[in-house]
């Protein structure tokens, strides 16, 4: 038993030496993590900060001027051309200068004095139909607020009926807040996934690996040998974006920091049971990396991070029910934003103990099974 | 010694070593059931996942409908949220229980109907109060909107009986040109495309480069008469053509699988994508010389190609949304312009003012990293 853990200390030992010895290897581990949150955390967000739009206006009244006013008093907005048609506006959409053309109709102050529906038309770039979804929401959004003051400041009656909205657990909706939360799982699985593949192939194209099979090692003992080092790079380099979340982006922490990590260690075992599982598999670094590649982009794109879950179709959604990642950015965003405790993330921490109970001991079984 | 100066070098040799390069390194591709992989599965595996998977189109939120009113009013308003397409309606009695809902993440959303909702419609006053998760803002945001409509094809179902209750005060007409049917896997194909050539260009071909420079295979290939810009271009050719490959499955895939359409010429859009794949190969080419090792050079090709072509591209975030600095980020990398011109060349057709530029830049860019491939390869035998 003694002899075991000194065996696994000292494969452990020289597995950390390997990842850490070479500079450009340290480097490569820990800087990266953090350059990417702060990139991507500002990058990753479907919250739109500077539309460019040109108007289009047929009114030409004091209610179409002053809708004008507000849209280009709005922040987001700001106006970069005025043509007198809407064939003039097309080529600012054309060659992407504008993302939405307003144009604002003949009869707008008219109908909108008679207390009739007064009518505004978005034209948005749907090259990207995402950002142009949202900013037509956001030209909604003031021009409703403009046609409920406009009624109220000229004695007109108020919408019959009107929505009052609210957000829970996050009152502005920025979805940054929703983001960075989940980068903590997304970036630490790429690099340790790549990390644990890399390992085993590394020492199988160079022969080295043969040589530890031959020595008194049990495979289960070389698996965590292989496992631990990579898990303990996986968590100091989690922890780098956790901290970066936190200090530089200034997003609360909801939940307990116990939660967190044991999600986090869950996790990491899941994912480095899967990458040493490719591991194992494959005969050179070029199939480790290729199969680790195969296999991380459904798990990237399928795990809620862009897009939510529950509008993929039933089959891909099974998918989802292997994929670590998925269960992490659960984790990871309940336990951040809403302090969610043990019992709520239960059934994730499990669906994660059992990837890491199939993968893992599988890997070790392959280790020796096959036939290179 | 310069490689490019040897007095044995016979002229007109040049295509018969480049050819044998080439051979010797495409059934070195060939042998490896791996590097296939990449260029036929993975393009088709991220036709399906973008096609089938990544869907950001907002459907079937389930809400709770809370009915503190039983009016007739009430529940015209409420089957105003039951017919909608995009939402799944649960009612429920009271309050209390919608939020224990909401805290199970069983509903995304709460609709309440206040008690007093008849009386004051009548008043012309009314309220509806819509509570969203916000946890998944996109989301929140999107089904805020559809709950706009969905109150307000009630009102419009009641003005077509004759009862006028006061309207919107304006009324926004919503038309997104070059994808009039907002089809998101029409955006998701560029994205598609540029991840597939930025595997095979950059990835690939890093790891096959740093692989020969860690068995030092490469060295030896210099002590004959081929020169670096031969070897490099021997190298590359096999990755290059797979790459066409994986774009071709890709287009072809989006055109008859999804109906995306291609309105600008085939011509441009070949054009272009063997100028981004020149870059990527680049890419590749002078990471792994600097590097030498197939971890670092497969760690670092990670980080300055598939996450920028994933996140700084403008493929799935809008890049002026982002702070300036962040922006200066997206022009260092080439993916933006590649999206730019697929995105363009996809669903507007031939743009010339935006065609030009983004090639120019790609044609820029692969001059340079090739010219610097080249130099990096020589400079280690001298």
């Amino acid at each position: 038993m003694i002899e075991t853990l000194f065996r696994i200390l000292a494969l452990m030992r020289k597995e950390l030496l390997v990842i850490l010895k070479d500079p450009r290897g340290r480097i490569t581990l820990f800087v990266p993590p953090i350059l990417q949150c702060l990139i991507f955390g500002y990058a990753a967000t479907y919250d739109l900060s500077n539309v460019p739009y040109a108007l289009v206006d047929h009114d030409r009244s004091a209610a179409s001027r002053a809708l004008a006013a507000r849209l280009d008093g709005s922040g987001i907005f700001s106006r970069i051309a005025t043509p007198e048609q809407t064939e003039l506006a097309a080529a600012y959409l054309d060659n992407r200068r504008a993302v939405v053309i307003v144009v604002i109709s003949r009869d707008f102050e008219r109908n909108l004095n008679a207390g009739q529906p007064a009518p505004v038309q978005v034209i948005a770039d749907g090259r990207n139909s995402n950002t142009a979804g949202i900013a037509q929401g956001y030209v909604g959004t003031v021009a409703a607020t403009f046609g409920q003051e406009w009624r109220a400041s000229h004695g007109l009656p108020g919408e019959a009926v009107r929505l009052t909205t609210r957000a829970w657990y996050n009152p502005s909706l920025e979805t940054r807040w929703n983001m960075i939360p989940s980068l903590i799982g997304t970036i630490t699985m790429l690099m340790t996934m790549m990390l644990t593949a890399m390992s085993v192939a590394r020492e199988r194209e160079e022969g080295t690996f043969d040589q530890l099979l031959v020595a008194p090692f049990r495979p289960t003992e070389i698996m965590i040998g292989k496992a631990v080092p990579s898990m303990m790079v996986g968590i100091v380099q989690s922890t780098l974006i956790f901290l970066v979340a936190l200090f530089w982006f200034r997003i609360p922490f909801a939940g307990s920091y116990a939660v967190l990590y044991l999600g986090l260690v869950l996790f990491l075992a899941a994912a480095i049971g899967i990458g040493l599982f490719l591991s194992s598999i494959a005969a050179n670094m070029q199939q480790a990396m290729i199969l680790t590649f195969v296999l991380l982009m459904p798990f990237m794109l399928l795990s809620g991070l862009m897009s939510p879950a529950e509008n993929m179709p039933m089959a891909l959604q099974y998918f989802t029910m292997i994929n670590p990642l998925h269960y992490a950015i659960s984790i990871t965003r309940e336990v951040y934003l809403e302090g969610a405790g043990l019992d709520q993330l239960l059934p994730d921490m499990l669906a994660l103990v059992a990837i890491a109970a199939v993968t893992l001991p599988f890997a070790a079984w392959l280790f020796r099974n096959r036939l290179v | 010694m310069n490689a490019d100066d040897r007095p044995t070098v016979r002229p007109g040799g040049a295509l018969r070593r480049i050819a044998a390069l080439i051979r010797k390194e495409t059934y070195q591709l060939l042998r490896d059931p791996s590097s296939v992989a990449i260029g036929i599965v993975m393009p088709l595996l991220l036709l399906v996942l973008f096609g089938y998977g990544l869907n950001l189109d907002v459907k079937n939120v389930p809400v709770a409908l809370v009915m503190e009113d039983t009016s007739s009013d009430a529940r015209g308003a409420a089957s105003g949220f039951e017919l909608s397409e995009y939402f799944d309606t649960v009612t429920v009695k009271t309050m209390a229980e919608a939020e224990r809902l909401l805290l199970a993440k069983t509903v995304n959303a709460i609709v309440r109907i206040p008690s007093d909702f008849a009386r004051r419609v009548e008043l012309g006053s009314a309220e509806i109060q819509v509570i969203v998760h916000g946890t998944d803002a996109n989301t929140a945001r999107i089904s805020l909107g559809y709950a706009q409509g969905a109150v307000g094809t009630w009102l419009a179902r009641e003005a077509a009986r004759g009862r006028l209750l006061a309207p919107a005060s304006i009324s926004i007409e919503n038309r997104l040109w070059f994808n009039e049917a907002n089809e998101s896997t029409y955006f998701l194909v560029p994205g598609l495309i540029v991840l597939v050539m930025t595997l095979i260009g950059a990835l690939l071909t890093a790891l096959v480069v740093a692989r020969e420079w860690e068995r030092g295979t490469f060295e030896a290939l210099f002590v004959t008469p081929v020169r670096s810009v031969e070897v490099l271009l021997g190298k590359t050719v096999p990755y290059f053509v797979l790459g066409m490959i994986g774009l071709a499955l890709s287009v072809i895939g989006s055109l008859l699988l999804f109906g995306v359409p291609l309105r600008g010429s085939v011509l441009v859009l070949t054009g272009v994508s063997i100028l981004y794949l020149l870059v990527a190969l680049g890419i590749g080419l002078v990471i792994s010389s600097a590097m030498k090792s197939q971890f670092l050079a497969s760690q670092i090709c990670m980080v300055v190609t598939f996450l920028p072509a994933m996140m700084l591209s403008g493929f799935m975030f809008d890049l002026r949304s982002m702070p300036w600095v962040i922006q200066l980020v997206t022009y260092v990398f080439p993916a933006r312009y590649f999206v730019s011109l697929l995105q363009t060349l996809f669903l507007a057709g031939n743009v010339w003012s935006v065609i030009l530029p983004n090639a120019a830049v790609l044609a820029a860019m692969a001059t340079l990293l090739m010219g610097l491939a080249v130099r990096l390869t020589r400079k280690r035998i001298g």
